[in-house]
């Protein structure tokens, strides 16, 4: 069983996002470290791999300036190998883009099946594996939140508005990993220093065969128009308790008539 | 603008809330709405759904065991092959319709805006709004391409409301057979219990969070919520630590609530958990740090300990009843 994760390489999010004034897009200069969100699709792939019985997992990511810290975090958990796609005509790209550069990447892989998380932490879009499966001409099943695989097929319980609903597709196929379905292991310190000498082959747009107006900005086909703070609430009556506060809440939820 | 197609989730003969607000919206931008649906119930949905706006119903059938994403997105492609594309196509950004989007997405080769709040027309052309970073900036952005463009826009983004249209004419259309794509199949359904309103329509919503301590406190959310009448929600916190499914959670990757009075517990206040909930009438927290950030959108803010305050608050609602 051969199990690729596209893991997204971020900005962390506890410090500053802010958008580029110019080309209003994230602003993704400095450190990136691994997507919290991915670290679940890592995790399931080497359980995955592990149940199997054999096999590798193999981690695609497209990020800029070469970035490799948030894939050396995921192959220090135990990842094989990666692909990173680095190139300045990503520059701007939204979701069906970057589907197109992971379609391209997962082709030359061809794993069993393909791991993401249902959203990214500073895109979420949520559409991204979607369009990469359309692409690929694979099934999906997003939502997951259990998974397990036989040799030619992947059972998912699939979270839906009621409950869940037990799916099981053919290989290969891609997965969306909900956050919290696994416990991601942290990296041992064996692991990180293994993960510094695991292979991470970098390619660019030209080495993928597509073509530069077809991703990036040039490929995005939708502007953003303007970036405004948003309207503020304002706070109310703050009351301490001093073991009489919820006859207040029982007051003012008289006073709007829920009671 | 001329067009716009809505997609239209419905179970048992009912369309889903989102459907219906996006109706609400569609028929404000253009003259003609078209509402795509699917599987058993359609044809009895089709007659709210023209109450509600659409002056065309499309109706591609049952899907069977099939995920609907690949088979629908391919139904609405034959159906742009067919009539021409709309000018614009609203999703509702829920488990099947984001499926649905994405696969339409990459088949026509047109992006998908999504994460959307608000539209607003702009030169002949829908203009979408989103909330970014936790909802503290609100961004305006438009499609420069070619039509269709794909909405996904989030739930109680609009005021669903009949519009007193009349029965729309309904039309059968293909569900094509998409081959490899479509060899996910639904091998079982579970649902779990639910007793009171859905969290999202509920006129009350009592959520927890990570102060409530440990998974088996939830329960006085629980009562509380019950006894109001009203949705338990929570924080992502506590979904993640498994106290609570994920259908539970609130907030900018979770559900976007707008009850009469939200009852924030234990929850600090983090933007992305605020995002979905400050479009609130009214708002009450009760937490123990008087400097938590929930006590600045909160109309009653309750400095406290939730293992004090609810077990009275409940006791003292149940004295009222
Ligand atoms: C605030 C904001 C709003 C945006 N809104 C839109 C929008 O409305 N429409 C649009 O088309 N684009 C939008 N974008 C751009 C979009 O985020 C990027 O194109 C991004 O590269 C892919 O989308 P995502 O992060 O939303 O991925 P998602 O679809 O949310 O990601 C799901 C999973 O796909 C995989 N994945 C996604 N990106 C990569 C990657 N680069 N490398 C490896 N795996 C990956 C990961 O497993 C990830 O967890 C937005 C960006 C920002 C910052
Ligand atoms: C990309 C992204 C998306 C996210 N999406 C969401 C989302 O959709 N929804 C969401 O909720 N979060 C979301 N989060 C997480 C969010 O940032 C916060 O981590 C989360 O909301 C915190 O949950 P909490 O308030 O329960 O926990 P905490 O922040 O730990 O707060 C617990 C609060 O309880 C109080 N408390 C403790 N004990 C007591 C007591 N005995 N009595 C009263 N009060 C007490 C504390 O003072 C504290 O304020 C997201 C984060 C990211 C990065």
């Amino acid at each position: 069983m051969n199990v690729a994760v596209c893991v997204k390489q971020i900005p962390d999010p506890a410090g500053e996002l802010a958008l580029d004034p110019s080309t209003h897009t994230l602003v993704r200069e400095g450190k990136l470290i691994l997507d919290d969100s991915d670290s679940y699709g890592v995790e399931m792939a080497l359980q995955l791999v592990e149940a199997a019985g054999g096999g590798e997992v193999t981690l695609v990511s497209m990020a800029p300036n070469n970035e490799t810290s948030g894939l050396r975090t995921a192959l220090a958990m135990g990842a094989a190998k990666a692909v990173l796609i680095s190139d300045e005509a990503l520059a701007g790209s939204d979701a069906l883009g970057t589907a197109k550069v992971l379609a391209a990447a997962v082709s030359r892989i061809q794993p069993d099946l393909v791991l993401a998380a249902t959203e990214s932490t500073d895109g979420y879009t949520g559409t991204t594996p979607v369009q990469l499966a359309e692409l690929l001409g694979w099934p999906a099943v997003t939502f997951a939140k259990k998974v397990e695989v036989s040799p030619d097929s992947v059972t998912v319980q699939r979270q839906t508005e009621a409950g869940y609903d037990e799916v099981v597709s053919p290989l290969p196929a891609v997965v969306t990993v909900t956050a919290g379905v696994v416990e991601p292991r942290y990296p041992s310190f064996k692991g990180i220093m293994a993960a510094r000498s695991k292979p991470v082959e970098e390619l660019t747009v030209a080495d993928l065969g597509l073509e530069a107006s077809a991703v990036g900005a040039a490929g995005a086909r939708q502007e953003v128009i303007s970036v405004q703070a948003a309207e503020e609430r304002k706070a109310g009556e703050i009351v301490t308790d001093e073991g009489d506060a919820h006859q207040r809440i029982v007051a003012y939820l008289e006073q709007i008539k829920v009671l | 603008m001329d067009r716009i197609w809505v997609l239209a989730e419905q179970r048992d003969g009912e369309p889903s809330t989102v459907a219906l607000e996006l109706l609400a919206a569609a028929r404000s931008f253009a003259g003609t709405v078209g509402a795509v649906t699917w599987g058993s119930g359609a044809a009895e949905a089709a007659a709210t759904l023209g109450e509600h706006g659409a002056t065309k119903v499309y109706d591609a059938g049952d899907v069977g065991d099939s995920l609907p994403g690949p088979r629908v997105a391919a139904a609405i492609a034959a159906l742009i092959e067919a009539e021409g594309a709309p000018d614009a196509l609203l999703v509702g950004q829920t488990y099947d319709g984001r499926d649905v989007a994405g696969r339409l997405s990459a088949r026509l080769d047109r992006p998908v805006l999504t994460n959307i709040v608000g539209l607003s027309a702009e030169d002949g052309a829908l203009v979408s709004e989103h909330a970014i970073f936790g909802g503290t900036q609100v961004l305006k952005a438009r499609f420069t391409g070619e039509s269709p463009g794909i909405f996904l826009i989030r739930a109680k983004s609009f005021a669903a409301e009949p519009a007193g249209g009349g029965a729309p004419e309904v039309a059968s259309i293909e569900l094509p057979d998409t081959g490899a794509t479509d060899g996910a199949k639904v091998k079982g359904r579970h649902e779990e219990e639910r007793s009171g309103p859905q969290l999202d329509e509920a006129a009350v919503v009592v959520s927890g969070g990570r102060g409530l301590g440990s998974a088996e406190h939830y329960a006085l959310v629980e009562e509380l919520a019950g006894l109001l009448h009203g949705a338990p929600g929570a924080s992502r916190a506590i979904v993640d630590a498994g106290w609570v499914p994920y259908s539970h959670q609130v907030g900018q990757t979770g559900k976007t609530v707008k009850p009469t009075v939200y009852i924030a517990c234990g929850i600090s206040g983090a933007t992305q958990h605020m995002v979905g909930m400050k479009g609130a009438k009214n708002i009450i927290a009760i937490n123990k740090d008087e400097s938590a950030p929930i006590f600045t959108i909160a109309d009653l803010g309750v400095v406290g300990d939730v293992h004090t305050v609810l077990p009275k608050l409940i006791e003292a609602i149940k004295a009222h009843q």
